[in-house]
């Protein structure tokens, strides 16, 4: 048996070595993302005498047909995925927290929202979004309402089973005994209690909002072309592709996977760390 | 006067704990309560303070029965402080969430100021328990359900906590109904003693 000094040395070593991941991983997704909002038009401008290098120290991931610099596009085409995933993550997020909500309200409410979670939940996501963001007329305005309304079920889902637990709470209903109404037990006990769940929710949706956003980009339903998004420097870059410009679609494509496994690792991370609090 | 009248209950695929329960508490009266383990004594005291719906019978408050608005009159102190604390909170919250609370009852029952920055798992059971106890003297409250409260303090600090009880449900006009296995300690602090297990009309 292991003395108690023990497990609990282990335990802050382990916590020790979660935070230094999750600390190693804000350091990448800080390069990766936010320098996208350091890049300006000029350094993603067409310059026609340095068109189809393939990589190299100058240009880390080559130019493309227009001279364009790879590596600069890619930045800033994840930089926007990442825009696009944070808007639609949040709303998300505020959409699982309000149904969430709703359901602890009456047993009537709670049966509605889970016929919604299970509705929502049997409908292929790739073809719902395509979908919302067709009849919404393409552009950022249709990909954010499409991913926000596909992706609200899982983390509703796990909001509604902590607020259940939390429900029968026996301090809970002391709460209200004492006389305190519903709003102030669900600010004072719930919210606080549901903040961490709903902080790794947000931080997992990422991954899928980004992978979705340049699926559907890339299908042409999504964002214009004008704009430097990942789905469309894929989708272009796919018709160079026979003329033997490889850079062109594997660099984009690797960082694109590169940030989506870095949310990811991410949330898991943050996950087990609030769950060993 | 609280009264509890024709209290019949139980659980879901179980025997009847108790059936056609009848007994008063006046205001300001200390009624001690002792029963076997497992009697159904601590579904009782959460029959009177209603968090528990009878299957038979009522709880009349002062002549008064129904919904009440605000903190309800009839206070539990339950048995097992760590449950009835937001594990997140610290003290300071669970002693605010009591609105009006009487600053001079936390001195009474020994409740030290160092206590308030910290939370329920950096306490010890009996350090926690004197703030649910506390707790249960709100300015509403009427009548306080007290169910085996003392059972983690030592010999001395049981004593000093009763005799601040005692004190207190005096000062305040309160009634009390002491839950236990103790019949010493009931002799000792109550103004009459109910066998539970001689009320339930089961067996
Ligand atoms: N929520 C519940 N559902 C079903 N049975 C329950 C429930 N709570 C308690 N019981 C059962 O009801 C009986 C009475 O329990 P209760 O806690 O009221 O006894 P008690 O007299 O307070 O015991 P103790 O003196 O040990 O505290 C027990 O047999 C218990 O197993
Ligand atoms: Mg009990």
């Amino acid at each position: 048996m292991k003395s108690t000094f023990q497990m609990d040395s282990q335990n802050t070593i382990h916590r020790k070595r979660l935070l230094l991941k999750i600390i190693g991983l804000l350091f990448f997704f800080f390069i990766f993302v936010l320098s996208g909002f350091l890049i300006g038009e000029e350094q993603i401008e067409a310059n026609l005498s340095e068109k189809n290098l393939s990589p190299s120290l100058v240009h880390l991931f080559g130019t493309d047909w227009l001279g364009r610099d790879m590596f600069m596009r890619t930045l800033k085409g994840l930089n926007l995925s990442f825009q696009v995933g944070l808007l639609a993550s949040s709303i998300s997020a505020v959409l699982a927290l309000t149904l969430s909500l709703l359901a602890s309200k009456s047993r009537l409410l709670d049966y509605i929202v889970t016929i919604l979670i299970d509705l929502f939940l049997s409908i292929p996501h790739l073809v719902a979004l395509i979908l919302i963001a067709f009849v919404l007329g393409g552009g950022i305005k249709g990909i954010v309402v499409g991913i926000a309304l596909t992706h609200w079920p899982t983390l509703t889902r796990v909001l509604r089973a902590e607020i259940m637990q939390i429900k029968s709470a026996e301090y809970v209903q002391l709460s209200k005994k004492l006389g305190k109404s519903r709003m102030w037990i669900v600010k004072h006990h719930f919210i606080p209690h549901l903040i961490p769940q709903l902080f790794v929710g947000f931080v997992l949706l990422f991954p899928h909002a980004i992978l979705h956003e340049s699926a559907i980009t890339f299908l042409g339903f999504g964002l214009s072309p004008e704009q430097p998004a990942i789905g469309i420097i894929l989708s272009e870059s796919m018709k160079y592709l026979s003329t033997g410009m490889w850079w062109l679609v594997l660099f984009p494509g690797i960082s694109l996977i590169a940030m989506v496994a870095i949310f990811d690792a991410l949330g898991n991370n943050l996950r087990k760390f609030i769950n060993r609090e | 006067m609280l009264e509890i009248k024709n209290i019949s209950f139980k659980y879901e695929r179980s025997d009847w704990l108790f059936k056609h329960l009848n007994f008063t508490i006046e205001q300001g009266e200390i009624v001690g309560m002792y029963g076997k383990s497992g009697s159904g004594k601590t579904t009782l005291a959460k029959i009177i303070t209603n968090y528990v719906s009878p299957i038979e019978g009522d709880v009349i408050i002062d002549g008064e029965k129904g919904e009440f608005q605000g903190i309800y009159p009839v206070q539990l102190i339950w048995q097992h402080p760590e449950k009835v604390v937001n594990p997140k909170w610290k003290l300071i919250e669970v002693i605010e969430e009591v609105e009006g609370l009487d600053k001079e009852i936390i001195n009474i029952l020994g409740i030290k100021k160092e206590w308030f920055n910290r939370r329920p798992s950096e306490l010890s059971g009996g350090e926690l328990q004197r703030f649910c106890i506390a707790r249960a003297f709100s300015p509403n409250t009427r009548y306080i359900v007290a169910d085996e409260i003392t059972s983690m303090f030592d010999a001395i600090t049981q004593a000093q906590i009763w005799h601040a009880m005692m004190k207190l449900v005096k000062q305040r006009n309160i009634g009390l109904l002491a839950i236990s296995h103790h019949i010493h300690l009931l002799e000792k602090i109550s103004d009459r003693i109910i066998d539970f297990n001689n009320i339930c009309n089961v067996r």
